[in-house]
């Protein structure tokens, strides 16, 4: 009962500083007005920019698949009993892992030509994209497999299973649950890097938005349009991750 | 933490055999990369900051009773969760002008990274008070605290302890967000190497030596959260938050 | 002697599962109560009740005299709130059975928190009475000792004097040696003996050492489904219990020994 008060009170005070904001925004003259032109939005920002989604989800999906193979990859050689294959991939993965994603899409952006390779920005941005996720993906599946209770590693080879055998109908089914909604998250945190294609003049959204933007001397509608897309993303993406990890949690038990 | 010391070292020595091999270049990038990396640096801590406040504001407050105050913080934390940081940083920037609030780019800056960090962090917040074992809190109402002081003298400083390897990851992450602030006109540590890039075109080297700077704060952040794990952590052994 | 807990119909319940069932329990002023009976027989939720960590479905439970979970209102017993529950909660002091000690403070640092930030104690006060409380139940020396540093029976033993800092009427004690290794045991049995011949202090006692609930406590109160199937004296009970099922779970404990 003293809850519903309280909530009242807080609701009321919400009401009261934002009428306090109306009103002093009112009174100042140098601001501008919160107009939102509408027909702008729906004649020429919307139109431009979901003629670009394509390229920032292929982007993101071309990336992913670059990034959970190759981390697989740095997660075995990670996990190697060689020391001398072990120890520099897991101070590669630190080190790609440690510094910014716009540092190393200018590295190769600027670089690759040097050596030969001329690719397209959008490749070298989704090249990009896969090499530095890898690195999060590669601790995903080592977490993964590290998880598993050393006793099942142990039944194993008491049972006498054989490696092949051992990975594929023990270790492999009981570390995927953990992983899928890890590689997930990462899909989505991928997808909202996207943006930083625009660096390179890759053409996806928020590189359109810009343009938009410049073109019309205003940012208010494409930028924020952006940005709703990107929640909008998001969201729809949070639900699909949580039911992924239902459906997992179902299949086990 | 002993692998972190070496790597340091060999990042130092890294450092030396670059400046020995092109003296004359490496004179010539340094300073401009340096002054970079004193507005990367100004950027996180500052930002980091904001980001600290915002999260354990808004992680209490997902926990209150209160749904009026617990809403306020999950759509905050959805908003700068679910969008993209650039997106954020170019609103806070040039769109809120439109809408009369005007920042200069520092300001514009540490606003949307701290704001952007605070979201991820609050989840932290929230989680490591969710973590105190529930035998904690009901010692005290057997003590017959007030809810308030339980969470001052008692939750908390075992939360906040718990937090604190994932907040030094925080800081990393924020180091690395910076990166992209040369979109709202400040000259950090990429935009510097850029620059220089565009000028002398010895790419290798220059991005190069800026990835390793980055590395290396990030190197040093990790030994400051190690030692702070140590010298708080007296008494409890607890996974991480 | 007057009342220093009353349980009037109290009744509790979990979904579908009644744990209590308008429970009548009446306990003395400085008497020592020992409460036996199998798991889930809701011997544990009375205390937890009565330390306010459950809320009651129905009846009413007294302290000293005065209802603890509900309040007076223009002559009416409405539920308590937090702002009421907390000043009559004072009087209560409880001791767990995971001793649930502060993993952040040092021995003396958990018995002067509660006296410090609850009763506002300078902090001079408050070590000068812990300094005592630790005396007593034998501990000085490891006052600056860490929880994880210490024995389970020390531990234990520390949350007593914690408990105790807050100078409660009632104690109650939730089978407080059942997480202990047995060489342990006696020494937390120990204090409590002492603690009830050399105090005024009501005390309830949820335990498994029927040993010590026969040799101690005033009265031994069985429990069984929710209900007090028997209660009386420890010679009566333990000697010539009037039910079966009193003496079944007698037997069935006291042969596990």
């Amino acid at each position: 009962m003293r809850l519903w008060r309280m909530n009242l009170l807080v609701l009321s005070a919400y009401a009261i500083i934002g009428g306090l904001v109306v009103v002093l925004y009112g009174q100042s003259a140098t601001i501008g007005s919160i107009d939102w032109d509408w027909e702008f939005t729906r004649n020429e920002v919307l139109p431009r920019l979901i003629q670009v989604v394509p390229i920032t989800i292929q982007a993101t999906f071309l990336g992913f698949g670059i990034a959970v193979v190759l981390g697989l990859v740095l997660a075995i050689g990670r996990l190697s009993k060689n020391v001398w294959i072990s120890r520099p991939v897991t101070e590669v993965i630190e080190f790609v892992r440690g510094t910014p994603l716009l540092v190393q899409i200018f590295f190769l952006f600027f670089i690759l030509p040097d050596y030969g390779i001329v690719l397209p920005a959008f490749l070298t941005g989704v090249l990009a994209l896969g090499l530095h996720y890898s690195t999060y993906c590669s601790e995903v599946y080592r977490a993964g497999l590290e998880n598993i209770p050393r006793g099942q590693w142990e039944a194993a080879i008491a049972l006498n299973l054989g490696p092949l055998r051992t990975f594929k109908d023990i270790i492999v089914p009981q570390a995927i649950p953990p992983i899928v909604p890890a590689l997930g998250n990462y899909l989505i945190a991928m997808f909202k890097d996207t943006p930083l294609l625009s660096f390179i003049a890759v053409v996806e959204i928020m590189q359109e938005a810009k343009i938009i933007g410049s073109e019309w001397y205003v940012f208010r509608e494409p930028i924020t349009i952006v940005g709703l897309f990107f929640l909008l993303m998001s969201v729809v993406a949070a639900i699909g991750v949580r039911r992924l990890e239902a459906w997992f949690r179902v299949r086990r038990h | 933490m002993k692998r972190h010391y070496i790597f340091l070292i060999l990042i130092l020595s890294f450092f030396a055999g670059l400046a020995v091999a092109s003296f004359a270049g490496f004179k010539d990038f340094l300073p401009a990369l340096l002054r970079g990396s004193v507005v990367t640096i100004k950027l996180t801590v500052m930002a980091y900051i904001v980001a600290l406040v915002l999260a354990f504001a808004a992680g209490l407050a997902k926990l209150s009773p209160l749904w009026s105050i617990r809403w306020l913080a999950i759509g905050y934390i959805e908003i700068f969760r679910g969008t993209s940081s650039l997106v954020q940083l170019f609103w806070i920037f040039f769109v809120l002008p439109e809408f009369g609030i005007m920042l200069e780019p520092m300001q514009a800056g540490v606003l949307a990274l701290g704001l952007n960090v605070g979201a991820y962090g609050a989840e932290v917040v929230r989680a490591a008070v969710l973590a105190v074992p529930r035998e904690q809190y009901e010692v005290t109402t057997a003590l017959n605290f007030s809810r308030a002081m339980a969470l001052r003298r008692i939750i908390l400083p075992q939360a906040i302890v718990a937090m604190i390897p994932t907040w030094g990851n925080l800081f990393i992450e924020l180091l690395k967000g910076t990166a992209l602030v040369s979109v709202i006109t400040l000259t950090d540590l990429t935009f510097a190497a850029y620059q220089l890039n565009q000028s002398v075109l010895k790419t290798m080297e220059i991005f190069g030596l800026a990835l390793v700077i980055y590395y290396f704060m990030a190197q040093v952040s990790r030994i400051a959260t190690s030692a702070l794990e140590e010298r708080l952590g007296q008494g409890l052994s607890r996974g991480r938050a | 002697m007057s009342l220093m807990v009353e349980f009037k119909n109290v009744t509790k319940r979990y979904g579908e599962l009644t744990v209590l069932d308008e429970l009548n329990l009446a306990v003395e002023t400085d008497e020592k109560v020992a409460i036996i009976g199998p798991s889930g027989s809701g011997k544990t939720t009375v205390l937890r009740m009565l330390m306010t960590l459950e809320r009651i479905d129905s009846g009413v439970i007294y302290v000293d005299g005065v209802p603890l979970t509900h309040m007076e209102k223009k002559g009416d017993l409405v539920v308590a709130d937090e702002k009421y529950l907390r000043q009559v909660r004072g009087r209560i002091g409880m001791v767990f059975q995971h001793f649930n000690l502060f993993p952040h403070k040092t021995a003396i640092g958990n018995c002067i928190e509660a006296p410090m930030y609850v009763l506002g104690l300078s902090r001079d006060e408050a070590q000068q009475r812990a300094n005592d409380l630790l005396d007593m139940v034998g501990l000085s020396d490891k006052k600056d000792h860490y929880p994880s540093q210490l024995s389970g029976g020390q531990q234990q033993r520390v949350a007593i004097a914690r408990a105790l800092a807050m100078r409660p009427k009632v104690m109650l004690f939730d089978e407080v040696t059942s997480a202990l290794d047995p060489e342990l045991v006696g020494e937390v049995l120990q204090v409590i003996r002492q603690l009830g011949e050399d105090h005024s202090l009501t005390m309830l006692i949820v335990t498994h050492q029927m040993g010590f609930a026969r040799e101690f406590a005033d009265r031994v109160c069985f429990f069984y489904d929710g209900q007090i199937l028997e209660q009386g004296p420890p010679a009566q009970l333990f000697g010539n219990a009037e039910h079966e099922r009193t003496r079944q779970f007698l037997s069935a404990v006291l042969e596990a020994h």
